[in-house]
């Protein structure tokens, strides 16, 4: 059974990518066949923080217009046997993606036993967002604790309820999980930033993880090595965490409060 | 933050975002789930009218728009006043 998980957000720039990279990591590292595929035409990216920039030859669009197999176009990783990413085209026409084509390559994946297809969202509410989400089981709405992003993601979750195959069939719809981004557990106690539960009360969604604002996330895209591969990092556990709350694991959530400080820094600040 | 931060009264700037999400955000949900955008103009001029003969409360009055097989039914729910509350018409 093949699950579809859409990355999506709304607002750019919160860490589509960089979740949608993290958790396909994360699950074919706990043995899992997954696919990637990048859905912001025009602009290409996962590829470069999957690290597999140089070996694109096809992409998506490729696929869905016949000029190469499925198989030729997926990449495999280098450090995962069962993990693939389908890049996105560089075209700069609006209509490559159809519904039709999509779901073709979909249907394709889902034919040769892939457990995942993540699918990276492009920002926006334009058609490349629409396709992404249109055919999801799940959606990873990513957040950052900031009142635009949060109000963006609003949007995203009316679309999510209306437009999805999930929500026209009237079976259920979409589930969604909330999926906190830059997270600065500092910044919440000095009351500068929301809180996790700021934001899960006014978006109404169950937290899937908070990842906390961590240097390493742009090491970690310079070098091409999705941030969840770097286990020493704060980003790196949150995500994992993540990825076992997705396989239907409860896990406390971390990284969410900053160390305690002891009776004179309280006193006196600090 | 430290002893400076007991004595400040003014709320938090995540507070201030909390607070302003959670009014736009109700506000854009019933927009877009809520039926056709000239419900709350509806409501408010109903509410008006009933005034002139009830004295009712702002929240005494529902407007729904539902959707049944093809058909749209507008609801509209006004609840009154107990009796010994009721007053007089206001005169305007």
């Amino acid at each position: 059974m093949t699950e579809i998980i859409v990355v999506t957000s709304g607002k750019g720039g919160v860490g589509k990518t960089t979740t949608s990279a993290s958790l396909a990591c994360g699950l074919a590292r706990r043995g899992k066949k997954v696919a990637v595929i990048d859905f912001d035409i025009g602009l290409r990216n996962l590829d470069l923080i999957m690290g597999c920039e140089r070996r694109v030859v096809y992409d998506f669009v490729n696929v869905i217009n016949g000029d190469c197999t499925l198989k030729q176009a997926l990449i495999k990783d280098k450090r995962f046997e069962t993990l693939f990413v389908l890049a996105a085209s560089q075209t700069r026409d609006k209509d490559a993606l159809t519904p039709e084509g999509v779901k073709r390559v979909l249907d394709e994946l889902a034919a040769e036993q892939f457990d995942y297809i993540i699918c990276d969202s492009p920002a926006g509410i334009e058609k490349g967002a629409h396709l992404a989400m249109y055919f999801a089981d799940r959606a990873v709405v990513v957040v950052n604790p900031e009142v635009s992003s949060v109000r963006d993601s609003d949007r995203i979750l009316g679309l999510l309820a209306s437009k999805t195959a999930r929500a026209e069939a009237g079976n259920g719809g979409v589930k969604e999980h909330l999926l906190l981004t830059r997270y600065s557990p500092r910044r919440v106690a000095t009351g500068e930033m929301m809180s996790v539960s700021d934001v899960k009360e006014i978006l109404g969604l169950d937290v899937v993880g908070v990842v906390p604002e961590s240097q390493d996330v742009l090491t970690a895209s310079n070098a091409g090595t999705p941030v969840i591969l770097n286990e020493t990092s704060d980003a790196s556990q949150a995500y994992d965490d993540a990825v076992s709350r997705l396989l239907g694991e409860t896990k406390p959530l971390r990284f969410i409060e900053e160390p305690k400080k002891g009776f004179f820094a309280r006193v006196f600040g600090g | 933050m430290g002893l400076l931060a007991l004595f400040r009264r003014t709320p938090s700037s995540a507070t201030v975002a909390k607070e302003r999400l959670r009014i736009i955000v109700a506000q854009e949900r019933s927009a877009r789930g809520g039926g056709p955008d000239y419900l709350p103009l509806l409501r408010r001029e109903l509410l008006e009218v009933i005034r002139k003969y009830v004295n009712v409360d702002p929240d005494a009055i529902q407007v729904n728009v539902e959707r049944e097989e093809g058909q749209e039914v507008l609801e509209l729910s006004v609840t009154l006043p107990e009796r010994k509350a009721a007053v007089a018409p206001t005169t305007p």
